[in-house]
């Protein structure tokens, strides 16, 4: 039995944090180490020109603050996100229509959040003594104290928004379409470790001094299997966050990276100001005014125009 | 008058069927954003839902004005026409009136009296069909005066530039006789 | 009885919804209308592409090189080297689905492969089995497929459906742009000798003679001589304007559909009159004749080839910045790649208006500056003299070309000018317009007469946002910055919205500006008679 809790407890975890880890710094280098050759900004906005035209500082940045605004934007409220605007003329047969289009961005935004407030939460298990902030930012998401233990807001909110990305991913037959056997998995496979989680917490409850006494000595690097023991579900939630972690560098998840990186977003829109440079820019085979005179030189002549060589 | 009674009650229910089977001709995947009924960002849905709805009111008069469903056929049609239907697949969406008509109704149409006054009904859904006949002919035609005249327009130019370039022209390239 | 009411749900037995098959199994089916036809081999030899020959998108047989597989695989390698974009955009999507509905292409022809995520999958599920190991181990499971013939032939079918607006990329939370994933598509293709012609020959031309529709010098003399004349008859003013001359202090640089094409042809004059009221010391040029650059739409190779001729010839000609026409995608080129790929213009001064001074700050670099933002500081400084009245036969509006507004930002500079020279403007609706506008659908190269029923499809959200402004307000006129915009819309606008013309800015420019010494106009550029006065 030892055995088992040293594999799910401490080989495991170890692993999928090298795999996590090293994969994704490999993707990030592999991202960076191929150059952004031209300044290629999606401007949504009015550029700067004339000093008596307000440009749009953030939707079309300039300079370097206005890109860091424009990155705050579309990372903390995924700004582009928004602008699924709809007009709202309908006449007619209106019941034929039901689509808001906020939902996704809705969906999206509560699930990232609630993602991140855990993960901080979490950190009361790893870190000691534990930082006040993540002190307060349990009372705060604690703060309906509806059960025993504290109901948490965001374990609901994350439940219901992954709850809602999948079923809108399989009910619509256009996403359906153009789903990949990836993007469920991913969905559930987060799914399941919210619910394991929140199954822990209220259902089958583990000891959370042992976990933390476990969790302290994996990241400390003396590992060992709480005398206590922990509890099965513990073991459950704990390998499908491994999985998780193995699995991020090799799927779409590491956008939470590569959002950082993409040359439409995190560019000025000042390529007429100052040179953006092209490591591998090359010469090219161009025709020149000389040979291009040399074909038409006895017309141009016909026709009055000026000539380099007579 | 039983017949008209009906189709007035379900209006609604008929014509989401009947746009439900028009969206139906569309690919796998398609349908869907079709229903979003946005005038700018869904012309083609849109489009059908507002005509369908205003052809159904024209048979539900006692005369239908040809003209004003000549113009509603020819909203949708006109779409239809350049999208990747055959012809008959391009106008038949007016057929699927009828079966959206018979699936929503079915019994009450069985029914002697209603049958006769559906006897009666029916043809003003043959006459739209033949109707939107005309009307896709019309846009092919357009489609294909559009294409000739852009070719002209190209022939013009290269015309044009012959004769710059031809050195026996007048003043600015018109030929000389 | 029932059974006669059932009958004509039998005559309807159709089989409506096409077999459920996943996209990948779905082959190109090339139907006439919706394609482009390939490349002459003349012109791809002239500029020496790779393998040239003859064949058309609908033979069974592509007559492909031998070992295209290899070229493709390693052309793809070496561009995920080189592009940060390309790699970034193969990885991060989430197929989220915000991109979906906001493709003119999907809008139009419903076809799902034209959802900006699908077309980009197209080439992602390739990169997937070649070059992730998710796609070599788990294989069409994990989103992967294997490079066939049917693939490049659906490569072919759907990246020359796609404009490179750059619509999509505006939603994508990401910022992933299809339009860079396109790019990389065609300059593949082009790796195997796949181009279609409406690319191939303007490039061609523009390498040769200097233009795109292959204009030699001394035709475009006459032209320019044609048009000054056609001026004088409208005006009475004898404009000047010069060819080649050396010693000018700006380089003027337009599409050359402005002088040979309609209705471009009355932005041309439109252009010629405003610079003789200034008295702007200015020159053209036979040999960087062409401001549109049809290599941005085959590869960036290309593209470099073709732009070389703007600085070079500002160089020999000695002048001290360039003023641009109004053009959609000569302007993503001058403005996101010029300087970078054929710069520094050390040889060039940063540019000042010799009318008022001005200094254009945002053009220190690149030294080229959009006649849009020249002219909007001439009518804000009272250069010009303008009677906007004598537009009044027109109730406009204002198309953004996709280029200006989503890769450069040029929205309130147009806006401006024509506020200054005419009466009746109408906005189309807000999400259809500025960065949110909806492409022409015939950009990128697909303006061909063979490919118009796959252009009326595209065009069809631009030309119903036209229909909305038209029945509302009475609109009769769409203005744009583009010469491709003016091309095609024409046709277009016939087919959906017949009843409204299309026009460039500087033709309204031209029919507002009193000129020194004019005689009174009676008509417009067009001939058409001014609106009376009401009495």
């Amino acid at each position: 039995m030892n055995a088992v809790y040293l594999v799910f407890g401490i080989i495991i975890p170890y692993a999928a944090l090298f795999i996590f880890v090293v994969g994704l710094v490999y993707r990030i280098v592999r991202w960076a180490s191929s150059p952004v050759p031209f300044r290629i900004p999606t401007t949504c906005g009015q550029q700067k020109s004339l000093p008596w035209i307000k440009s749009k500082k953030i939707e079309n940045p300039y300079n370097n603050a206005g890109v860091i605004g424009r990155m705050a934007l579309e990372v903390l409220v995924f700004r582009s996100l928004l602008r699924n605007t709809k007009t709202e003329l309908r006449r007619g047969i209106q019941k034929l229509v039901y689509k808001d289009s906020k939902l996704l961005w809705l969906g999206a935004f509560v699930f990232h959040w609630s993602l991140l407030i855990i993960l901080l939460r979490h950190l009361r298990l790893f870190v000691e003594p534990v930082p006040a902030f993540v002190i307060s930012l349990q009372r705060l998401d604690g703060l309906f104290q509806i059960m025993l233990p504290t109901l948490y807001i965001t374990d609901i909110l994350i439940v219901l928004a992954l709850g809602y990305l999948l079923l809108r991913r399989m009910a619509g037959a256009q996403l359906r379409y153009i789903s990949l056997f990836s993007d469920y998995f991913a969905v559930l496979l987060l799914l399941g470790i919210a619910l394991s989680g929140i199954f822990m917490r209220y259902i089958f409850r583990v000891d959370l001094v042992s976990v933390k006494e476990l969790a302290l000595g994996v990241l400390s690097f003396h590992p060992s299997i709480p005398a206590a023991g922990i509890g099965l579900a513990f073991y459950v939630h704990l390998f499908l966050v491994c999985t998780l972690f193995a699995y991020f560098p090799f799927s779409k998840l590491v956008h939470m990276a590569g959002v950082f990186l993409s040359p439409t977003r995190n560019l000025a829109n000042n390529s007429r100001m100052r040179r953006h440079i092209n490591p591998w820019n090359y010469p090219v085979k161009v025709h020149t005014y000389q040979e291009w005179e040399d074909e038409f030189r006895e017309h141009m002549k016909d026709a009055g125009l000026p000539l380099e060589k007579e | 008058m039983a017949l008209k009674t009906l189709l007035t009650q379900n209006k609604n229910s008929i014509l989401q069927r009947w746009f439900n089977l028009i969206a139906d001709t569309y690919p796998t995947g398609v349908s869907d954003f079709l229903k979003d009924n946005d005038r700018f960002t869904n012309p083609v849905g849109h489009t059908i839902s507002q005509e369908i709805n205003s052809l159904y009111d024209e048979l539900l008069q006692d005369r239908v004005d040809s003209d004003k469903a000549a113009a509603s056929l020819d909203n949708i049609i006109k779409i239809r026409a350049v999208q990747d239907f055959s012809p008959q697949e391009a106008i038949s969406f007016v057929f699927l009136l009828k079966k959206a008509i018979t699936d929503e109704l079915g019994s009450e149409l069985e029914k002697k009296q209603s049958f006769g006054e559906w006897l009666e009904f029916e043809p003003g859904i043959d006459k739209l069909a033949s109707i939107a006949f005309d009307k896709y002919m019309e846009s092919r035609e357009k489609i294909c005066e559009l294409r000739v005249n852009e070719v002209r327009a190209d022939r013009e130019i290269a015309f044009r530039l012959l004769r710059l370039m031809g050195g026996k022209n007048g003043k600015h390239g018109e030929a000389v006789e | 009885m029932t059974d006669t009411t059932k009958k004509p749900e039998e005559l309807l037995k159709l089989d409506y919804t096409p077999p459920k098959k996943g996209w990948m199994e779905t082959p190109v089916d090339f139907k006439k209308g919706t394609y482009c036809y390939s490349a002459p081999q003349k012109h791809q030899e002239y500029l020496g592409l790779p393998y040239p020959r003859q064949w058309q998108p609908f033979d069974a047989d592509w007559k492909l090189p031998e070992n295209w597989k290899q070229i493709i695989l390693e052309g793809m390698n070496d561009r995920l080297k080189k592009y940060r974009s390309f790699r970034l955009y193969m990885d991060i999507c989430v197929r989220c689905g915000a991109c979906a509905d906001k493709c003119h292409f999907f809008i139009g022809t419903g076809d799902p492969k034209n959802m900006p995520v699908l077309r980009a999958e197209l080439l992602r599920s390739v990169y997937r089995k070649y070059f992730t190991l998710g796609g070599k181990l788990f294989g069409k499971v994990g989103g992967a497929r294997e490079l066939t013939e049917d693939v490049l032939k659906e490569w072919y079918y759907y990246f020359y459906q796609c404009t490179e607006c750059r619509r999509c990329s505006v939603f994508c939370p990401y910022g992933i742009d299809t339009c860079e994933i396109t790019m990389m598509a065609r300059d593949l293709l082009s790796l195997v000798g796949c181009n279609v012609g409406w690319v191939i020959e303007p490039a061609s031309n523009c390498f040769r003679t200097g233009n795109h529709l292959g204009v030699p010098p001394h035709a475009f003399k006459d032209t320019l001589d044609f048009a000054i004349d056609e001026v004088e008859d409208l005006t009475g003013v004898k404009v000047e304007a010069s060819v080649n001359r050396k010693g000018a202090e700006l380089l003027f640089i337009t599409p050359s559909a402005d002088y040979f094409a309609s209705p471009h042809w009355y932005t041309f004059l439109g252009y010629l009159m405003l610079f003789h009221e200034i008295g702007l010391d200015y020159t053209w040029s036979a040999y960087a004749s062409e401001g549109g650059n049809f290599g941005l739409f085959h590869s960036a190779e290309m593209m470099k080839r073709l732009n070389a001729k703007m600085y070079a010839e500002a160089k020999r000609l000695g002048v001290k910045w360039i003023l641009g026409g109004e053009c959609g995608h000569m302007w993503r080129v001058v403005h996101q790649y010029m300087n970078t790929i054929n710069g520094p213009a050390d040889f060039l001064e940063e540019p000042v208006s010799p009318i008022t001074g001005t200094k254009f700050e945002n053009a220190k670099a690149t030294k080229m500056v959009h006649i849009c933002e020249f002219t909007a500081d001439l009518i804000k400084n009272n250069k010009l003299k303008l009677d906007p009245s004598r537009n009044d036969h027109w109730k406009m509006t204002f198309h953004d070309s996709c280029n200006p507004a989503r890769a450069m930002g040029l929205f309130e500079e147009p806006r401006y000018i024509i506020k200054n020279v005419c009466n009746n403007f109408y906005e189309m609706p807000e999400n259809t317009i500025k960065e949110y506008t909806f492409c022409c659908g015939s950009g990128a190269g697909l303006g061909s007469d063979e490919n118009l029923e796959m252009r009326l499809r595209g065009g069809l959200p631009r030309a119903n946002a036209v229909k909305y402004v038209k029945e509302k307000h009475g609109v009769n006129l769409l203005t744009c910055i583009c010469a491709i915009d003016r091309a095609v819309l024409p046709t277009l606008l016939q087919y959906w919205v017949p009843g409204v013309e299309v026009s460039g800015l500087h033709e309204l420019v031209g029919n507002a500006l009193v000129m020194k010494g004019e005689k009174e106009r009676t008509t417009d550029m067009r001939g058409t008679p001014r609106k009376q006065e009401a009495k």
